[in-house]
């Protein structure tokens, strides 16, 4: 199972395993949020946690693409752990949402996601993480002159 | 009922028909696969060459196979508005 | 016209560069196509009855001459000649092969067009007004509030595993020709008293098995709030729209469960959350935008009385053009129409001849219009007459538009594997049957689809009709009394189907009752319905 988790994060991470979001006790570390739930009702324990996996169940379901980002939205800055039915054509929008680590249900080539990551020179919007949206750099570049 | 396997080819979309030993572009060379068409789909599935593999129900006429749906007589013809790119299985007419 | 900079560039070539990769890695079984599936949906390409297709975007319906070439060429080279136009301003191409589109994409892409999101569970292309910047009640130009979108909503980290498609159409006239009210997002474009431009969103129309129309949730949306906004309204619905049954997964069902109140309370809620997050770009970035857009330099001194002693070309003129703002000019809709062709399919050559008027005659621009006809969009009168000749030599001068034989037809059970019924046969019967009195019938909208769907329109026909599969087969149900503009009302179904002769017939029967009960010569088929009901119609029909 290790092998098949692809992480971006290079700390040591918490390895414990997640509890259900009903079952999570105040100051536990790691925690999984099945589609349905809400993200927000994190937000008071994003201190004390280390992980939140959230989970994709099945191929059509893109909650947790919004729940990753009200995470980060709110702060927090620990691991978020995509969990499920994700393909490797995914990640792209899967780190932009948010998340720094996937535990896909069949492994990724690590080849194809190094490439997958790289393929895009620029983004339209701004998202979770610090990729800077085009219309910055027109603006940027419009106020340094070059038009 | 005689049934037919046909599916899509993957690289080119193509509707395809098993002929027994092969796969042909032509309804007039399907063979009837009666109760071996789930192994066979069993078979070919996990190849991943083929897409949409489906057993169709089809008669056996004196003109060749004639499905039994508007839709797979469509399938196995071309589009009835467009009888120039008719393909010989059966004529555009009797869709 | 938008042009691309650098960043456009290279964001359209890295998509061609990565679907090259996807199919390589399909072909070679690498990926299952389980996995490959929603890539290639998502670059526009199901599998069809016959083979693969393909539905390349054009944004909010605009083309240059040389965009519209190069569809030309795609489908000599890579089709069978053709292309058909849809009621969503795209264009569809029914005979490709998986193996060629890599190649198919890069040539999209040298000349600034792409067919990303043209499908799968994200936001499509924005569809827009085709009248843009040529219409006399327009309060500004829609394109670039539709440009804006089209780049924030281009692959969208968080918005692109949706529980369903997401429409938005954007228009900025009066008069709604891009039917916003049967749009997952319709955006109008309002003038407050100060000049001062807004947005008046509305939100949960849509079409399909469960017709609905869209409830305005804000009636003024400052400018600058504009990409926030969206994003709060696609995050309420991403969270929350039903995910458990295809059917039910569009956001109109999500906002006809909680009430639009509600749902607009939501999206507030959320926008105030998201707003301070700076989504939003500066109003420079509108700005520049906006300055691709400027209307063309016309001659207002043009002359606007022309020679039409031809009745055939008066005709054509007082049928298919319409006033346009600058004096001494006009609008020309290409009907893609004539009575017993295949609605909305236009072949290479047609293209070629359109992008050669276009660029001598049209300021080198073309719309597609959602009744799937083409727009010359600035048009010197006096040229006229020479378009029309060239017009009428490649079959394109039918003068129907927006009468009985002007009919949208989805591709139905000819081409689409989801179809329960052929639609293209029963377009072609009843425009060639109905053509000689069209002129007496004035304006009547037949929309057709093969499936629940919807694809045709068929629930905003003043006259609908639906394919549905009785026992095998086909059948037809008849629906009256729908309308996709500024009126817009969905249509009822009447009684029992028919079949492909019978619902040919029911047709001739409701228009024969129509004309015994119509008021006048300005009373169209839809005012008649209004006033008098469905019973006598029923009564023409089944009696
Ligand atoms: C040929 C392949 C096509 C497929 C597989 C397809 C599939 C679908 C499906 C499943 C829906 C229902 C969506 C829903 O209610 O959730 C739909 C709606 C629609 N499609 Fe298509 N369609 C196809 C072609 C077209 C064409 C050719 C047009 C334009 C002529 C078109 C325009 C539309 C429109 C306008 C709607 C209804 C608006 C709405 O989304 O509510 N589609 N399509
Ligand atoms: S309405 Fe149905 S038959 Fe027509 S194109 Fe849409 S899905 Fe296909």
């Amino acid at each position: 199972m290790a092998e098949t988790l692809f992480r971006l994060r290079s700390d040591a991470g918490h390895d414990g395993p997640a509890v259900a979001l009903a079952d999570y006790q105040p100051g536990g570390a790691a925690v999984r949020l099945e589609p349905a739930d809400d993200a927000r009702a994190l937000i008071p324990h994003l201190p004390a946690l280390a992980r939140i996996d959230i989970a994709f169940p099945k191929f059509r379901e893109g909650r947790g693409y919004s729940a990753a980002r009200i995470l980060r939205e709110a702060g927090f800055a620990g691991e978020i752990r995509a969990v499920g039915v994700l393909y490797v054509d995914q990640l792209a929008f899967l780190v932009r949402a948010g998340f720094d680590a996937v535990l896909p249900e069949t492994p990724f080539d690590a080849a194809v996601a190094k490439a997958t990551l790289a393929r895009f020179p620029h983004v339209y919007m701004k998202a979770a993480d610090a990729a800077r949206p085009v219309w910055l750099l027109r603006e940027e570049a419009a106020l340094a002159g070059r038009t | 009922m005689p049934r037919l396997l046909t599916g899509n080819r993957v690289e080119t979309g193509d509707v395809i028909w098993w002929t027994g030993t092969g796969w042909s572009l032509h309804l007039k060379d399907a063979v009837a696969v009666d109760a071996d068409g789930e192994a066979l789909i069993a078979r070919f599935a996990p190849q991943e060459r083929i897409n949409d593999l489906a057993l169709i129900d089809a008669d056996a006429t004196d003109a060749g196979w004639r499905p039994r749906t508007t839709r797979e007589r469509v399938r196995a013809v071309g589009p009835s508005v467009r009888p120039d790119f008719a393909l010989p299985s059966i004529p555009v007419e009797s869709i | 016209m938008y042009r691309y900079d650098e960043f456009d560039q290279a964001i359209v070539d890295a998509r061609v560069a990565e679907f090259r990769d996807q199919v390589a890695r399909r072909l070679r079984n690498e990926i299952s196509e389980e996995a490959f599936k929603p890539l290639r949906l998502m670059n526009g390409i199901y599998l069809q009855l016959h083979a693969y297709m393909l539905r390349v975007a054009i944004p909010y319906g605009t083309l240059d001459s040389r965009q519209l070439r190069m569809l030309a060429h795609i489908a000599r080279r890579y089709d069978r000649g053709y292309g058909h136009f849809t009621t969503r301003q795209n264009i569809q191409y029914n005979w490709m092969k998986l193996e060629e589109m890599p190649d198919l994409l890069a040539d999209l892409a040298s000349v600034e067009m792409h067919a990303f999101q043209t499908s799968g569970n994200c936001i499509r292309n924005i569809s827009s007004d085709q009248f843009a910047a040529a219409a006399a009640d327009e309060i500004a130009d829609p394109r670039p509030y539709a440009e804006l979108l089209r780049q924030w909503s281009t692959l969208h980290p968080e918005f692109s595993f949706l529980p369903r498609k997401f429409k938005i159409a954007v228009t900025g006239s009066a008069t709604d020709r891009a039917a916003i009210q049967l749009h997952d997002i319709g955006i109008k474009l309002v003038q407050n008293g100060d000049g001062e431009i807004g947005l008046k969103v509305l939100v949960g129309g849509g079409m399909g098995r469960t017709p609905l129309l869209a409830h305005v949730i804000r009636d003024w949306l400052p400018v600058a709030d504009y990409l926030s906004y969206m994003e709060a309204i696609l995050r309420v619905y991403n969270r929350h729209g039903r995910r458990d049954n295809i059917y039910k997964a569009r956001i109109k069902i999500l906002v006809n469960d909680l009430g639009p109140a509600e749902f607009a309370r939501q999206v507030e809620d959320e926008w105030a959350r998201v707003k301070p997050l700076g989504l939003d770009p500066p109003p420079s970035e509108l700005a520049r935008i906006a300055a691709h857009f400027q209307p063309p330099v016309l001659d207002a001194s043009a002359p606007v009385a022309i020679d039409l002693s031809d009745p055939e070309f008066a005709q054509w003129v007082a049928v298919n053009t319409h006033p346009h703002k600058v004096p001494g000019h006009a609008i020309v809709t290409i009907s893609l129409k004539a009575p017993g062709e295949i609605p909305g399919d236009a072949s290479a050559d047609q293209m070629d001849l359109i992008a050669d008027l276009a660029q001598a005659h049209a300021q080198d621009e073309i719309r597609v219009t959602h009744a799937q006809n083409l727009v010359l969009p600035h048009v010197r009168r006096d040229a006229l007459f020479t378009i029309w000749q060239a017009l009428k030599g490649a079959g394109l001068a039918t003068a129907n538009l927006d009468r009985a034989s002007d009919i949208i037809s989805c591709p139905g059970l000819d081409y689409c594997t989801l179809a329960n019924a052929r639609s293209i046969p029963i377009a072609q019967k009843l425009a060639v049957k109905l053509a000689p009195q069209e002129a007496d019938l004035g304006e009547l909208k037949i929309k057709i689809s093969g499936c629940i769907n919807g694809c045709g329109h068929h629930h905003a026909g003043h006259i609908g009709i639906l394919g549905v599969d009785r026992k095998g087969e086909e059948n037809y149900q008849l629906l009256l009394g729908g309308s996709g503009a500024e009126d817009a009302s969905l249509a009822k179904i009447l009684g029992p189907g028919f079949d492909e002769n019978g619902i040919v017939n029911a047709v001739e029967k409701v228009i024969g009752r129509y004309q015994a009960l119509r008021t006048g010569p300005d009373e169209r088929f839809l005012d008649t319905y209004r006033r008098v009901g469905a019973e006598p119609f029923k009564e023409a029909v089944y009696g």
